[in-house]
C-alpha cells in the first residue's frame, strides 16, 4: 500500500502512522451533548468500503493527513492535509 | 570551571571508504530549526532574505542554507531574528551530518532507502525526508554523486555502521 503525501509525493505504507477515524477532526462545541460526546470520542463505524481516515507522515515530513481509502480494494484515493481539510 | 572537550557526532566513527563510495562528516557551525507561525510564512521568507540572503526554500528544496526540513520547517545553516514570525530553535549540535559521494554512492544508498534517488528524479538541491533503514533521515543530493544525510545525533554511529555495511555489500558485487 502507498500513499501519495502532499508534501513527499508517493510514499510506502511503512512511513505513515494509523492514526484513526477523520471524524475526529470534527470537535463537538462544549456544549454540546452526551449523545455528540458519545459519538466523538467512542463510536466508530467498521466499513467495509470507502473510509476516511487520519494518517501521520511520521518518518518522512510530519504532516497529518487525511486519506481516504476503500478498505475493501485496497485503493487508496487521495491524501489531504490535515490543516486544509474543512471542519 | 572544567574545561569541556566538544565531540562532533560523527569524532572516532568517519571517514570511512569502500569500493567506489566515502562516507566524511560534515560539521555545521550552527543550524537553527524555523518553523514560521500559522499565516506567516511570506514575512518569515522575507525576513529570512534580508538576513541570509534567501527566502523559506520550496518544499522538498534546499537554497543556498536554507534547507526545506519537514512539513512547515525549514533547517537555516545561521542563526536569525525573527521574533513574532516563526518559532527559531538552535539545533547546531543536534544532528549528525554525513557526505557520501562517489560513483557508487547512489547504489549504497538504494539499498538502504525506499526512495527514488537517481539523479534523473532526485537532482541537485533536492530534499527527501525519509527512512535510511529504520532512522528518520533528510537527504539532499549535492552533487552528480553526493549526498547529505542527516540524522538525529544519537543515531550518528547507526548511521555509519548501516552505511558501513551496504558500501561493503556494494563493493563485494
Amino acid at each position: 500500500m502507498r500513499i501519495t503525501c502532499p508534501n513527499c509525493g508517493e510514499r510506502d505504507r511503512r512511513e505513515f502512522y494509523y492514526q484513526g477515524d477523520a471524524l475526529a477532526l470534527g470537535r463537538p462545541a462544549d456544549d454540546a451533548g452526551l449523545d455528540d460526546w458519545d459519538d466523538y470520542l467512542h463510536n466508530r463505524d467498521n466499513p467495509a468500503g470507502d473510509t476516511r481516515d487520519l494518517w501521520f507522515h511520521e518518518a518522512g515530513c510530519g504532516a497529518w493527513l487525511v486519506v481516504e481509502r476503500n478498505t475493501v480494494t485496497h485503493a487508496v484515493h487521495a491524501a489531504t492535509l490535515a490543516e486544509k481539510v474543512k471542519r | 570551571m572544567a574545561k569541556l572537550i566538544a565531540l562532533t557526532p560523527c569524532a572516532g566513527l568517519l571517514p570511512i571508504a569502500h569500493g567506489a563510495a566515502e562516507v566524511t562528516e560534515v560539521v555545521p557551525e550552527c543550524l537553527v530549526s524555523v518553523a514560521p507561525y500559522a499565516g506567516q510564512n511570506k514575512a518569515t521568507s522575507a525576513r529570512l532574505k534580508e538576513q541570509v540572503g534567501t527566502g523559506l526554500s520550496a518544499v522538498n528544496r534546499r537554497v543556498g542554507g536554507v534547507t526545506w526540513f519537514g512539513h512547515g520547517t525549514w533547517l537555516v545553516a545561521a542563526d536569525v531574528a525573527l521574533d513574532g514570525l516563526a518559532a527559531v530553535t538552535d539545533q547546531s549540535d543536534a544532528w549528525a551530518v554525513v557526505e557520501i559521494k562517489g560513483a557508487g554512492a547512489t547504489d549504497v544508498l538504494a539499498r538502504l532507502v525506499p526512495v527514488d534517488l537517481r539523479a534523473q528524479v532526485f537532482k541537485k538541491n533536492h530534499v527527501a525526508k525519509t527512512m535510511l533503514g529504520h532512522m528518520s533521515v533528510a537527504i539532499v543530493r549535492t552533487g552528480p554523486d553526493a549526498f547529505e544525510i542527516m540524522v538525529m545525533r544519537s543515531m550518528a554511529q547507526t548511521l555509519v555502521h548501516d552505511l558501513d555495511v551496504a558500501m561493503r555489500g556494494v563493493t563485494a558485487r
